[in-house]
């Protein structure tokens, strides 16, 4: 029945955009068909849908492990743009380097930024007893400060214009084509594999038992001997891994250079991605698919519908809001109590 | 007008969007409730407040117009975590991403718009005073904003509310068990949160900052959950807490206009690292937890 909830929940938060679009003067159906529809109806907007799919799927993985055990990192976006600038170091510092290496380097680079940058919430959890949830954050909006030091000065393109984005990257900085007259990239099979790891290492292995343990009932995880500490250190490990290689595979695929667009919200439309997927790396595949969409529909619809780009992140929002309120309703079953029982 | 004056004399203003909303969030968590969507409250809060002005409507309709939707988001945020119980930290996390889209979506089309703020009020006197005249020379905001920390101690310290609210975070169910109504008085909690947060949303785009920026609510929201911590559940410490805040804003204006020669994002990211510095030296500290915090903070309850 949980897997009700995620269709439920798309239901109702199409019938409360409706009223939305309504109230906002716009034609619903058109919004609709742009939003849901467009993006399947061509094959290079589905390939578009592809593209995006690749880092909400592996952000969303990441962070769901962590859910699982109940570590909330909410800083994904900052380890995603993290690994973004770790990756750009090697194009940036050798613009003229050529070799089949240079983005394999830049992946790895990548990953390890973004891991990197969990290390602080990891280590304050573990050892200050701090919310990982509020240092995670703080360190997203550090990140972000981080970017535009880099870009509006040491690593501003000289020839740029005064623009404050990075040279574009050499030939050999640039993930190879997957499909053939698209920008989908090898990446996407990275998040795939990535995708696989996390079904076997969540649903099949006692590392990932003890994980779901830890969150589910600490006390007993504790009572078991499961080291709580090693979760926490994990989580935020793996899910900084995931984010910083999807950071680097951004900029060494579509954008080609480092920008300060380089994520429109990855890192907090992946938490979203992460529970409408049940938390379930199967589920988040549909989920981070069904993202994707929605990225690639509110472009179409804010040139064919007038619709501010705004819009599609209440979509999200919403989104997220009935899931949770879906998966009550399909969890428990509303009963008459006839007042609180003493 | 020196660096120490500027500061002196801005920082209560500075602080007040801070402290609205980490008084808000006192209450709220003080019941044993964790909201995490304050940011979004405070986004949706400033953008609904600012296009009241713009409109002409003025400040008491834009203060009133953002308490009504912070009171509307802590509503969806109340009927998810306490009515249907649902994961706090999820619902929390939900309801400032929904608060923060719709912000975005309202404030469009007056986007780098500006209007004008209050005026300041001084006490007779006390503003005639050398160095710290500044301090006693602000609108009517800040000086309702004192007399709100002021309320809010007092509740806490000496009345029957302060104790219900407390029993009711400590230990839900031995409340219920002597007949307080855990789930209303919650609720309570959670709409006057997030009517503070709109407040302190339409402080800081109607009165600190009279303009709308979409985002320029900055992560103040995240560091005022924060300073609920830093103060350790108690409202004093909040509010020195706040005031550091305010300086901390202030004082990197003040590097900038002097000059120094420290890259501005390093200024700008200063709360953030001070906010994760401090948290760790407080949340380190056990017992200073274990005496002051709040036991039964986050978990669901019910039947």
């Amino acid at each position: 029945m949980a897997v009700a909830a995620p269709f439920l929940a798309l239901l109702a938060a199409i019938l409360l955009n409706l009223v939305l679009f309504l109230a906002m003067g716009k034609d619903p159906a058109a919004v609709f068909y742009a939003l849901l529809l467009e993006p399947f109806m061509s094959w290079s907007s589905f390939s578009e849908v592809l593209l995006k799919t690749g880092p909400l799927l592996l952000i969303a993985q990441g962070l769901a492990i962590g859910f699982r055990a109940k570590v909330f990192n909410i800083g994904a976006e900052g380890q995603f743009i993290l690994g973004a600038i770790f990756a750009s170091a090697i194009p940036v510092y050798f613009p003229q380097a050529t070799g089949g290496w240079i983005w394999p380097a830049m992946l790895v680079m990548g990953a390890l930024g973004g891991a990197l940058w969990a290390v602080v919430p990891a280590f304050w959890r573990v050892r200050l007893n701090a919310n990982e949830i509020l240092v995670t954050l703080m360190m997203s909006l550090i990140a972000i400060q981080v970017l535009n030091y880099l870009l509006l000065g040491p690593w501003k393109d000289p020839m740029g214009f005064n623009f404050p984005q990075s040279v574009m990257f050499q030939y050999d900085a640039m993930i190879p084509i997957l499909l053939p007259g698209t920008r989908v990239n090898v990446s996407i099979l990275l998040a795939l594999l990535a995708a696989l790891l996390a079904w076997v290492y969540m649903q099949r292995s006692f590392g990932g038992y003890q994980f779901m343990v830890g969150g589910l009932a600490p006390n007993a995880a504790t009572y078991a001997g499961f080291s709580q500490s090693r979760a926490i250190w994990l989580s935020l490990l793996i899910g900084g891994f995931a984010a910083g290689l999807a950071g680097a595979a951004e900029v060494a695929g579509p954008i080609g250079q480092l920008q300060r667009s380089i994520s429109t919200g990855y890192g907090y439309a992946a938490i979203i991605v992460a529970y409408l997927g049940g938390l379930h790396p199967l589920g988040i595949i549909a989920s981070a698919f069904l993202m994707a969409a929605l990225y690639i529909g509110g472009d179409n619809a804010m040139v064919s519908a007038d619709l501010p780009v705004a819009a599609v992140r209440v979509f999200q929002g919403s989104l997220l809001v009935c899931y949770l309120a879906a998966i009550a309703f399909v969890r428990y079953r509303i009963v008459r109590t006839g007042g609180a029982p003493a | 007008m020196s660096g120490i004056e500027f500061i002196l004399a801005g920082m209560l203003a500075a602080a007040t969007p801070f402290l609205l909303a980490a008084l808000g969030e006192l209450v709220v968590e003080r019941s044993g409730v964790l909201n995490l969507g304050l940011e979004g409250m405070m986004a949706l809060g400033a953008a609904i407040g600012f296009i009241v002005v713009f409109e002409g409507g003025g400040h008491v309709a834009a203060f009133a117009a953002a308490g009504i939707v912070g009171v509307g988001l802590a509503l969806i945020f109340a009927g998810l975590a306490l009515g249907l119980r649902a994961n706090q930290v999820a619902v929390g996390l939900a309801v400032g991403i929904l608060g923060q889209g719709l912000s975005s979506l309202v404030g469009n089309s007056y986007e780098s718009l500006t209007i004008t703020g209050l005026p300041k009020l001084a006490v007779p006197g006390l503003s005639d005073l050398p160095v710290v005249g500044g301090m006693f020379q602000q609108d009517i905001i800040v000086w309702l904003s004192l007399l709100a920390t002021l309320a809010i101690w007092a509740m806490f310290r000496y009345s029957r509310l302060g104790l219900i609210l407390r029993a009711i975070g400590e230990n839900p169910a031995a409340a219920r068990a002597i007949g307080y109504r855990v789930t209303v008085v919650r609720l309570c909690a959670v709409m006057f949160g997030g009517a503070m947060a709109g407040f302190a949303g339409a402080y800081a785009a109607t009165v600190y900052t009279p303009l709308w920026a979409d985002g320029m609510i900055a992560g103040r929201g995240w560091i005022a959950l924060a300073l609920v911590v830093f103060g350790t559940w108690l409202t004093g410490r909040i509010f020195f807490g706040a005031l550091l805040f305010g300086a901390l804003s202030l004082a990197s204006l003040v590097a900038q206009t002097e000059g120094w020669a420290v890259p501005s994002q390093l200024l700008s990211s200063l709360p953030y690292i001070v906010t994760i510095v401090v948290l760790g030296i407080i949340t380190a500290n056990k017992r200073l937890l274990k005496v002051n915090g709040v036991a039964s903070l986050g978990e669901t309850f019910g039947p």
